[in-house]
């Protein structure tokens, strides 16, 4: 069992993030299509902090006996690598829209600038 | 367009006598400022009727001013992009600007416009959808260290297997393009090394592929990108994009029409 003190801190700090997450989103620093997601870890986070059997429990369950913590760990572990690979595939996404950005900005520009000398010897 | 090379009626019958295909040069260049004039220079003084775009990759120097004064169509990327999205840009822009023939010139003067009409030839004829002029296939006069040489051995032995026709230089940026290989290339290509893949992806679009023997000669001036440390992430790089491209359908664009066939 969690020792009390050790709850209020752990709660506290987990609101404290839910708080961070509803302001990022608030100020529109954060879509919400990301936030879902730390908002499920806030809450994960409350819960853990707030159920003070929990973690004996959850390692119970999956046959952890000697630590229970290495279960809270192995978890926090996958989630971050998962969350990780997330942003790997956002990024190559949001690199090929920048590279075709650019492109379609460049030829304009070229298309533009050809236009404009071709009027101007028109004009002459 | 000159007029003098218009069909007369006694032509007429002859294929000669068709409209000339319209050819643009794809000059991707960054930071060339010293080389990029010599390179526009000597490729019209080969074929005077081609039409040049430089690509200029996020360049910091001259290389645009220079470009634009000798009065090429230049591309000026926002910021650096990659080769492979340089060289994409102009397929773009031959798509756009209904070009016939696209060929890719490397803005350091390695490649020699001398062997430009061995390239579109192979396209004119039909021969080929892709023409790819190598340094290995005929003349060997190509020198570089073994660490490079190996590598590019070890692509064309991979390609070569996965064409199941014997493909000697892969690698090779000195390339030309029909209108087929222009949708394909404007519609997909590889980022960075795109060499070995585009040579790949032509294939398997079902495109034809021939080399050609070309000579190559040393780069005009700066040096070449390719470090030790770089060439090691290159050949995983494209052993990869080869690997899994194999667990691709076959004809994975849905951009390019395959007319006829």
């Amino acid at each position: 069992m969690t020792p009390l003190k050790v709850m209020i801190i752990a709660s506290a700090a987990s609101f404290c993030l839910l708080g961070i997450i509803f302001e990022l989103i608030r100020r529109r620093h954060l879509r919400e299509r990301y936030a879902l997601v730390w908002i499920l870890t806030g809450l994960v986070l409350l819960a853990l902090a707030l159920w003070r059997d929990g973690l004996n429990t959850l390692a119970g369950w999956v046959g952890v006996k000697t630590y229970p913590p290495s279960v809270f760990i192995a978890a926090i572990l996958f989630f971050v690598l998962v969350l990780l690979l997330h942003f790997s595939i956002v990024l190559s996404r949001l690199t090929d829209q920048n590279v075709t950005l650019a492109q379609k900005l460049a030829l304009l520009e070229t298309q533009l600038y050809e236009q404009q000398a071709e009027s101007n010897t028109d004009g002459k | 367009m000159r007029l003098f090379g218009r069909s007369t009626f006694v032509e007429r019958r002859a294929p000669a006598a068709a409209p000339l295909p319209r050819r643009l040069a794809i000059v991707p260049a960054l930071n060339e400022q010293d080389s990029i004039g010599g390179v526009i220079d000597e490729i019209r003084g080969f074929d005077p009727a081609i039409e040049i775009v430089v690509v200029s990759d996020g360049s910091e120097d001259g290389t645009g001013e220079i470009a634009r004064a000798r009065g090429v169509h230049v591309i000026d990327l926002p910021f650096n992009l990659g080769i492979g999205a340089a060289v994409q840009t102009g397929f773009r822009y031959a798509q756009a600007n209904d070009f016939d023939l696209a060929v890719q010139i490397d803005a350091d003067g390695q490649h020699d416009p001398a062997e430009l009409p061995k390239l579109f030839d192979l396209l004119e004829s039909g021969e080929a959808d892709l023409a790819i002029g190598s340094r290995f296939a005929g003349e060997h006069t190509y020198q570089s260290s073994f660490a490079r040489r190996f590598g590019i051995r070890l692509f064309a032995l991979t390609v070569s297997a996965i064409a199941r026709r014997r493909l000697t230089d892969t690698t090779s940026g000195f390339r030309a393009v029909n209108r087929r290989g222009i949708a394909l290339f404007a519609a997909d290509y590889p980022h960075d090394y795109p060499e070995v893949e585009a040579t790949v992806m032509v294939i398997r679009h079902r495109l034809r592929v021939r080399e050609v023997p070309v000579r190559m000669r040393e780069r005009a001036a700066g040096h070449s990108s390719i470090t030790p440390l770089r060439s090691i992430y290159y050949i995983f790089k494209v052993l990869l994009a080869l690997f899994v491209d194999l667990f691709r359908p076959r004809e994975r664009s849905r951009e390019v029409p395959l007319e006829d066939r």
